[in-house]
C-alpha cells in the first residue's frame, strides 16, 4: 500500500493498543470506494455547462479501511465513557444510549423540516413536552427553541431583550458582565453592539453588588449573570441584584450553563430572571460529540415572549403548528437559524427528562452539587481553594498549593492525564490566579471519586515533594507527548496537501 | 435510578466527610423565598421501556420519509447514510468527548477535524475551512460578518437565489450587527443583475449555486465584478453532493464558502443538527469565526494536531472576539468526514451523477403532466415547477394519501403570492422509480 511506503525499513511507532494511523489522504488507492454505486454515464446534462472540470482530490478507501481508520482515531480520545471527566463548566455526565437510539427512530430522524404540518403533528408535539418541561424547571412561561449551542442561546435572549427595550423606544448601550463570565458572554455582547462592562467580584467570589449598584443607570441594557457562577458558587445576593437591575428598566439575562446545581431545587424564574439559556448538552446530558452539535434554547418572561424568534410553536384547534413569519407574531426579532432548531437533541434532552422524572433531576442536582463538595472537602487541606465555605456543583481551586514548588496548573493538568484522567478546567475563571475548576457530576460512584480524590492528593504532595520533572515530562503515557501550540500558530497548517513541502513554502 | 450510581449509604457517608447534617444545607446559599420545598408538577422517573413507548408514539404520529415517497428539498435531503456512519459516530470516545481542549488525550477529534477541513477546502476549491458552525444558515450569517471585517465595509447584497432562512437570518445579525443588508427579490430564473447592485460600500454580494428553486449559475463573472469593486464573493452552497458534479465555487472566484452539510453522513432529524460548513482563502483566515485545527508536532517530533489561531475567539478575546461560537457541530462533522471518506473521489462523483440522473427522470415525468410547466432551464438534483393553483394545496392533498410532493414556495415566501403556484421538488439517489411513478400518478389526479 503506497501510503504506508514511508514506514518501510522503520518501526510501526504503535504501542500495543495505541496505533498509529495516517491521515485518510495518505491512505489512497484510486478508483477505490467504500460504498457501491454503479458507474453512470448521462446523455445529456442539465448542468449548464458547469460541469466539474478538476477531480475534488479525495482519496479512494474500501470500507473495511475507513472503519478501521475512524476506530484507531477513537482510541486516541477520553471521553466520558473512558473515566471521571471532572472538566468544570462543561457538564460531562453519563450519555445514556436510550437518547441516542430514540433520536434515530423512524418517523424522528428521518423528517423533513418542511414537511406540511399535518404529517409531523408528532414531532411538534415532542416540542411542546419538551417546553413545558423546561417551562417547569425554569419557573418561566416561554420558550425559544431554536439556537444551536448554548452562545447561540445568549445571542437569542440578548437580542429578544434588545428588540424589547427598541419596541419600547429606549435603546441602551451598556451591557454588565462580571469578569468570571465565560468568554462568550462579553462575545455575544459586542456582537449586538453593546458596550461591555465588566464587574469585578467582592472577597467571596460573587458579584460585588454595591459596585454594581454604583454602575446601574438608564444606559444598562442588561446585566449577564452566570448563577453559580464560574466559581461554582451561588449568587446569594441574586434577588436584590436583579431588582436594582429591574429598578433602572434593565434586564436579567441568566447564562444557564450551570443549570445542572439547580434543576428541581431552584427556579431561575423565582430569582428575577428574565431570560436564560439552558444547554441541552450540559444539564440534559445530550452528547458534546468531541464539540457539538449543543442546543440552547432559551427560557423567556411572559413579557419578553413576544420578541422570540421564528419559528414560534402554536397550539390552537387544528394541532400544533409553527408561525415562521410575521405577521402573525409580529414582534419577533426575526430568524437566527435555519429550519426549527436541533430536534434531535430535543429528543435525547426528553428522553433523559422522562428517565429521571420531577423526582430524579432534583437527586441528580443533589448528588452533583454532593460530589463537588465531597471533593472539595477531602482535598481542601491537600490542593487550595479558592474561596472559603462550600460550593454548588464544582470547585475551584487556585495555584497557591504549587506555589514554590515549579510546577503550574499546566504541569498539574498534565499529570492527570498519565493518571488516566482528562483534566479539570484551567486557567477559567480568569479572576482566580492559576484556576482549576473540577466538575465531577451526578455520574461518578463514590468509589470513583475516592480514587480521582487520592490522585489529587498524591499528585499535590509529589509537587510539593519536589517531583518536578513528573509533572514537566507529562504527559508520558498519552498517545501524544505536549504539542507544540505555538509553532501551530506561528506556521498555521490547517489542512493536508498532496505535497506537503509546497504547501510549507506558501 | 438507573443513571445514578450514588447510593443511600454513599450519601450519608459522603455528607458526613463534608460534615454537613443534610443536603439542604449545601444549598444554604439559596434565598429562602427561592427554595423549591414542593415537589415540581411532573411526572416521576420511568424506565426505559416506558421512555421508548413514550417517544416512539410521538415518533408514529409523524410520517416519516423512509418509506414515503418524498421530494422535498430546500436546503435538507433525503440521501442514504452508508451503516458504518452510524456505528462509527456512536463509539464512546467519539459521542462523549469534549471539545479538544487536552490535545494529547484528543488526537482523535483533532485530526478528524484536520481531516474535515481539508475535505471542506477540497470539495469547495477553497484553501481553507473551519471545523464547523451549527448549519448552513448561520455559517452564511457569519460569512457576512466576516466580509465586513475583511473589507471593513458596511453593506451586503443577497442575491433572490438565496434561501430565504439564509436571507432571514444574514438580515438578523446584520440588524444587531449594524450592517446593511440588500436583499434582492426571489429570482427564480436566475436572471437578476447583482452586479449592478454593487458599489464602493459593498463589501459582498451573497449568492446561492445551485440556488433556491433549483438553478445554476456562472459565479465567474460575479466575482469579478465583485473583485474589480474591492467587494468579496460569498458562495452558499445548501446541497454539499452537488459539489461533485458542478464546478467548485472556489474555481469561478469566490472569497468565502458557507454550506449546509447535512447531505453527507446527517439524518434531516426535522432540520437540526447538522453542520455549517465555511471555507475560505488563506489570507483571510484570522477574520474567520470558529474553531480551527492544525498541524504541530509533540516533544518527540512526531505528528500531531492541536486547536490553533484561538485569538480569534472568545475564550481568549472576550468581546474582541471574531464570533461569540462556542460549541459547533463536533459529531455531525464527523458523520460528514466518514461518509465522504467512505464515498471517496469516485464514490461521490457517482453519487452526485446518480442525484442529477433522477432529478433528470422526474424532471421528464413531471413535464409531461398537463398543466405542470418545468421553471429550470438548469439543475442539479432539485427543481422548480409551477401549477395551475396554489402548491401548497396540492402539497396537503397528496400528503393525505401519502406522497411528500416538495416544498411549496409559499412556505418559504408567504409574501409574494405570485409564487404561490411554485413547487420545489427534489431527488436524490434514493428517489425510486417507483416513488417517481407515485407522483407522476398523485399529481395527475390532484390536477385532473
Amino acid at each position: 500500500m503506497t501510503a504506508r511506503a514511508g514506514l518501510e525499513g522503520r518501526s510501526t511507532g504503535n504501542r500495543a493498543l495505541m496505533l498509529e494511523e495516517p491521515l485518510i489522504f495518505e491512505q489512497d488507492a484510486p478508483g477505490r470506494s467504500g460504498v457501491d454505486f454503479a458507474p453512470l454515464t448521462l446523455d445529456e446534462d442539465r448542468l449548464g455547462g458547469l460541469a466539474r472540470r478538476a477531480p475534488v482530490g479525495l482519496p479512494g478507501l474500501s470500507e473495511p479501511e475507513v472503519v478501521r481508520h475512524f476506530t484507531r482515531l477513537s482510541q486516541k480520545n477520553y471521553g466520558i465513557d473512558s473515566g471521571l471527566f471532572p472538566l468544570g463548566s462543561c457538564t460531562m455526565k453519563h450519555n445514556p444510549r436510550l437518547n441516542e437510539k430514540l433520536a434515530r427512530l423512524e418517523g424522528l430522524a428521518d423528517l423533513h423540516p418542511l414537511q406540511p404540518a399535518s404529517t409531523v403533528q408528532g414531532v411538534l408535539e415532542l416540542f411542546d413536552q419538551l417546553s413545558h418541561w423546561l417551562s417547569t424547571l425554569t419557573g418561566m412561561p416561554a420558550l425559544a427553541l431554536s439556537p444551536g449551542a448554548g452562545a447561540h442561546g445568549e445571542l437569542c435572549g440578548m437580542m429578544t431583550i434588545r428588540t424589547a427595550l427598541e419596541d419600547r423606544g429606549d435603546a441602551r448601550k451598556r451591557v454588565l458582565v462580571p469578569e468570571s463570565a465565560h468568554g462568550t458572554n462579553p462575545a455575544t455582547a459586542a456582537a449586538l453592539g453593546y458596550e461591555v462592562d465588566a464587574l469585578p467580584a467582592n472577597a467571596r467570589g460573587r458579584v460585588d453588588s454595591a459596585e454594581l449598584k454604583a454602575r446601574l443607570d438608564s444606559d444598562v441594557a442588561a446585566l449577564m449573570i452566570t448563577n453559580p457562577s464560574t466559581c461554582g458558587l451561588f449568587e446569594d445576593e441574586i434577588i436584590e441584584i436583579a431588582e436594582a437591575v429591574h429598578a433602572v428598566g434593565g434586564y436579567v439575562y441568566l447564562d444557564g450553563a450551570n443549570f445542572n446545581a439547580l434543576v428541581g431545587r431552584v427556579r431561575p424564574g423565582d430569582l428575577g430572571v428574565d431570560a436564560m439559556h439552558i444547554n441541552l448538552h450540559k444539564t440534559f446530558s445530550t452528547p458534546h460529540g468531541g464539540g457539538g452539535p449543543g442546543s440552547g434554547p432559551v427560557a423567556l418572561t411572559a413579557e419578553l415572549s413576544p420578541f422570540a424568534p421564528f419559528p414560534q410553536l402554536v397550539h390552537d384547534e387544528t394541532g400544533f403548528r409553527l408561525v415562521e413569519h410575521g405577521p402573525e407574531a409580529a414582534k419577533s426579532f426575526g430568524r437566527l437559524k435555519g429550519f426549527h432548531g436541533q430536534t434531535g437533541m430535543f429528543i435525547r434532552a426528553l428522553a433523559y427528562m422522562l428517565s429521571h422524572g420531577g423526582d430524579g433531576l432534583r437527586q441528580v442536582s443533589e448528588d452533583a452539587v454532593l460530589a463537588a463538595n465531597y471533593v472539595l472537602a477531602r482535598t481542601k487541606d491537600s490542593l487550595s481553594p479558592a474561596f472559603e465555605g462550600g460550593c454548588m456543583h464544582e470547585c475551584l481551586f487556585d495555584d497557591t498549593f504549587l506555589e514554590g514548588t515549579g510546577v503550574t496548573t499546566h504541569d498539574f493538568s498534565k499529570a492527570l492525564i498519565d493518571e488516566g484522567y482528562h483534566p479539570m478546567t484551567v486557567y477559567f475563571p480568569l479572576v482566580v490566579h492559576g484556576a482549576l475548576l473540577v466538575e465531577p457530576t451526578e455520574s461518578e460512584s463514590k468509589a470513583s471519586l475516592d480514587l480521582f480524590i487520592e490522585t489529587l492528593r498524591t499528585l499535590a504532595a509529589k509537587a510539593k515533594a519536589g517531583e518536578e520533572a513528573l509533572f514537566h515530562e507529562a504527559p508520558r503515557h498519552a498517545p501524544r507527548r505536549r504539542l507544540n501550540e505555538t509553532r501551530a500558530a506561528r506556521h498555521p497548517r490547517l489542512r493536508w496537501r498532496a505535497n506537503a513541502q509546497a504547501a510549507a513554502a506558501e | 435510578m438507573r443513571y445514578l450510581p450514588l447510593t443511600d449509604a454513599d450519601r450519608a457517608q459522603m455528607l458526613g466527610a463534608i460534615g454537613v447534617a443534610s443536603i439542604d444545607e449545601l444549598f444554604a446559599d439559596v434565598p429562602e423565598s427561592a427554595r423549591l420545598t414542593r415537589p415540581l408538577e411532573l411526572p416521576d422517573h420511568a424506565s426505559e421501556i416506558e421512555v421508548a413507548r413514550a417517544i416512539g408514539e410521538l415518533a408514529r404520529k409523524n410520517l416519516g420519509t423512509t418509506a414515503t415517497p418524498s421530494f422535498l428539498g430546500a436546503g435538507a435531503y433525503r440521501h442514504h447514510i452508508p451503516a458504518s456512519v452510524d456505528h462509527l459516530i456512536q463509539r464512546g470516545e467519539f459521542l462523549t468527548s469534549y471539545t479538544p481542549y487536552q490535545p494529547e488525550i484528543s488526537q482523535g477529534t483533532l485530526q478528524v477535524l484536520f481531516e474535515f477541513q481539508t475535505q471542506v477546502a477540497l470539495l469547495t476549491g477553497m484553501e481553507v475551512a473551519n471545523a464547523s458552525m451549527y448549519d448552513g444558515a448561520t455559517a452564511c450569517g457569519e460569512a457576512v460578518l466576516m466580509a465586513r471585517r475583511v473589507t471593513r465595509r458596511g453593506k451586503a447584497v443577497l442575491s433572490g437565489t438565496l434561501h430565504p432562512h439564509y436571507r432571514e437570518v444574514v438580515e438578523t445579525l446584520s440588524r444587531f450587527g449594524r450592517t446593511e443588508v440588500e436583499s434582492l427579490d426571489p429570482d427564480i430564473r436566475g436572471s437578476e443583475d447583482i452586479a449592478a447592485r454593487i458599489d464602493q460600500e459593498t463589501a459582498c454580494v451573497v449568492l446561492q449555486n445551485p440556488g433556491v428553486f433549483g438553478g445554476l449559475r456562472d459565479l465567474a463573472p460575479i466575482a469579478e465584478a465583485c473583485h474589480a469593486a474591492g467587494a468579496l464573493l460569498v458562495a452558499v452552497v445548501t446541497e454539499v453532493v452537488s459539489l461533485g458534479a458542478l464546478e467548485p465555487p472556489g474555481a469561478m472566484g469566490a472569497d468565502i464558502v458557507a454550506g449546509e452539510g447535512q447531505s453527507l453522513g446527517n439524518p434531516m432529524s426535522f432540520g437540526g443538527p447538522t453542520v455549517g460548513l465555511l471555507a475560505c482563502r488563506q489570507k483571510h483566515v484570522r477574520q474567520m469565526p470558529g474553531r480551527l485545527c492544525g498541524e504541530t508536532v509533540d516533544e518527540e517530533g512526531r505528528r500531531g494536531f492541536v486547536l490553533t489561531l484561538a485569538t480569534r475567539e472568545q475564550h481568549i478575546r472576550r468581546e474582541k472576539a471574531t464570533s461569540n461560537i462556542c460549541t459547533n457541530s463536533g459529531l455531525c462533522a464527523l458523520a460528514f468526514a466518514i461518509h465522504l471518506s467512505l464515498l471517496g473521489e469516485e464514490g461521490l462523483r457517482r453519487l452526485a451523477a446518480h442525484n442529477h440522473a433522477a432529478a433528470l427522470e422526474l424532471c421528464e415525468r413531471l413535464s409531461s403532466l398537463e398543466g405542470v410547466e418545468l421553471v429550470n432551464e438548469t439543475f442539479f438534483n432539485e427543481f422548480t415547477i409551477r401549477l395551475p393553483g396554489p402548491a401548497a394545496e396540492l402539497v396537503e392533498r397528496l400528503a393525505g394519501v401519502g406522497i411528500l410532493a416538495g416544498v411549496p414556495a409559499s412556505r418559504l415566501y408567504p409574501h409574494h403570492p405570485d409564487l404561490a403556484p411554485l413547487l420545489l421538488v427534489a431527488a436524490t439517489e434514493l428517489t425510486s422509480e417507483a416513488e417517481i411513478e407515485a407522483l407522476v400518478e398523485g399529481l395527475a389526479e390532484v390536477l385532473r
